[in-house]
């Protein structure tokens, strides 16, 4: 179980702003950075909330990132309103996308994202109503503790 | 092999000023996906892509990605220019296609300078 977070903050996500994408996690990265954690716990924190970002971006109408670090652990939730995903076991195949031509062409699509964020973490949740939206959460364990 | 002779080997052009290109190249990935770069790159990685926009230099930022060298001509916007510079992200271009470019750095990485 891991302990009371140190450190929370909130980030607004919209659907369809693929101008902005990955500002968010940017801004998370330089926020971990910041507070002095691992540069691999960081980077790990960082791939798999962009991939979660623009998961948001890419399918739903709108989210919230939930950033908080524990002295064990870095916990990212995304929640999303959007149609939500009809065949998660599908959705978590590599390769496997209902991406458009325009993901493709900005170089996301590919398949990569949902298995992406659950190998860059070490606990990772995916729930979903259709029609509703999508929970993603995920804890990443941080080397050496706090600083 | 540095930052210097990437640029020396692909007949490049330096896009950020002032970025130091002393940096020591020791993996590259080569992709148009970024998806992939986030998947199976590793930090401190040099870039070779032909994706030009503001996302590239963002995944390079999240993905530790020390230098980019844009192949095929793809020169990118202003704006992606000015956000690599704030991060002190090397950006380079060339006019080599992709396999030619990876190829040159490969021969040079194998065999040493007399690769090319």
């Amino acid at each position: 179980m891991a302990g009371e977070a140190v450190f929370r903050q909130e980030f607004a996500v919209k659907g369809g702003d693929f101008s902005h994408g990955g500002v968010v996690s940017c801004r998370i990265k330089d926020l971990l950075k910041e507070i002095g954690l691992d540069d691999r716990s960081v980077r790990r924190a960082a791939i798999a909330s962009y991939e979660a970002e623009m998961n948001v971006i890419m399918y739903a109408w709108h989210g919230r990132v939930n950033l908080s670090v524990s002295p064990e652990e870095i916990k990212i939730v995304v929640d999303d309103e959007g149609p939500g995903i009809p065949d998660i076991e599908m959705a978590m195949t590599e390769g496997f996308s209902t991406a458009t031509t325009e993901m493709r062409e900005l170089g996301f699509g590919a398949g990569m994202g949902l298995p992406n964020m659950k190998k860059n973490s070490d606990s990772f949740r995916v729930t979903s109503k259709i029609g509703r939206g999508t929970r993603l959460e995920m804890r990443i364990r941080r080397a050496g503790g706090a600083p | 092999m540095i930052l210097k002779d990437v640029l020396t080997l692909l007949d490049g052009e330096v896009l950020t000023t002032g970025c130091g290109l002393s940096f020591e190249c020791q993996k590259v990935f080569a992709s148009d996906l970024m998806s992939d770069v986030l998947a199976f790159s590793e930090p401190g990685a040099l870039l070779l892509t032909s994706l030009a926009n503001p996302h590239t230099v963002r995944t390079a930022r999240l993905a530790d990605v020390a230098a980019v060298v844009f192949v095929q001509g793809k020169r990118p916007g202003q704006e992606v220019i000015d956000q690599a510079k704030a991060m002190n992200l090397p950006l380079l271009i060339t006019g080599l296609p992709m396999f030619l470019a990876c190829s040159r750095i490969y021969l040079f990485m194998k065999d040493g300078a007399g690769g090319r």
